[in-house]
């Protein structure tokens, strides 16, 4: 008995023996976009705090914003944003017992596809609103 | 027998029923209704003087709803990194660690932003 050798036990499968579909993808990148959310909230209460405190620091977060690593930041917010509300959107179509069919990946595919259009859009408009 | 009374009763493993899935989904809705609105003041306050900024916050109607967004979204967010949290992390004393991290991360963001734009409603 003392001589059994000690074997690990055995592992269910996990992500790197399963073919990569859209839909995991998808599952991947609403957690993924999840957490960038989480820790972005962290930008949103600085640019408040500092709307609070006065023009002069107001100006400082608006500066770091409109910088070019501010101005990528905030893009990748926005995709975040868009592709987890959209992702959001797809659970709540699963929540009524649709869209567990084969038009689950057309489904998943939609949701980058409108993530990055919706973006691009909301910049657009936002540049032009400035301009 | 197993009636269904039997089976609610203590609700399930984390004796807290279907009370995470249901706040997850209610949060979830009122963030999609609330940040579109978020967005769309974002979006139109963008590059703008400081002025402008507190002139468009302080208005009640956009005030109050950004305070329902932030605690709607402090709420989704504490209820969506505990599941990361449980899933990811199996040693005991870290994970209640970090899962007071999470809910104290989340209040302080959410009463920064709450207080933040109470201050900017009020006026200095």
């Amino acid at each position: 008995m003392s001589d059994t050798p000690a074997r690990p036990r055995p592992l269910s499968p996990h992500l790197t023996i399963y073919r990569l579909t859209w839909t995991m993808a998808m599952s991947i990148v609403h957690r993924i976009t999840g957490s960038a959310l989480y820790f972005g909230t962290l930008l949103l209460a600085w640019w408040l705090v500092a709307a609070a405190t006065g023009a002069k620091y107001f100006d400082t977060a608006n500066a770091f914003f409109g910088s070019w690593i501010g101005q990528l930041i905030l893009l990748g917010y926005t995709w975040a944003l868009v592709h987890h509300m959209l992702g959001g959107i797809r659970h709540f179509i699963w929540d009524t017992g649709r869209g567990f069919g084969p038009e689950r990946q057309g489904l998943a595919r939609m949701t980058l596809i409108g993530s990055v259009s919706i973006s691009i859009l909301l910049w657009v408009l936002a540049l032009v609103l400035r301009s | 027998m197993r009636t269904p009374l039997s089976r609610i009763r203590g609700l399930g493993a984390a004796h807290h029923g279907t009370e995470h899935f249901w706040l997850q989904r209610l949060t979830a809705a009122a963030n999609v209704l609330l940040l579109v609105v978020l967005l769309g003041i974002v979006v139109t306050l963008v590059g703008r003087s400081h002025a402008t900024v507190i002139a468009t916050l302080s208005r009640p109607l956009i005030a109050v709803l950004l305070v329902a967004a932030v605690i709607s979204v402090a709420i989704h967010m504490r209820l969506g990194m505990q599941i990361i949290i449980e899933d990811y992390v199996h040693s005991e004393f870290r994970k209640v660690v970090l899962l007071m991290l999470n809910t104290f991360f989340c209040w302080g963001v959410g009463l920064s932003c709450i207080y933040a734009v109470l201050k900017i409603s009020f006026g200095p």
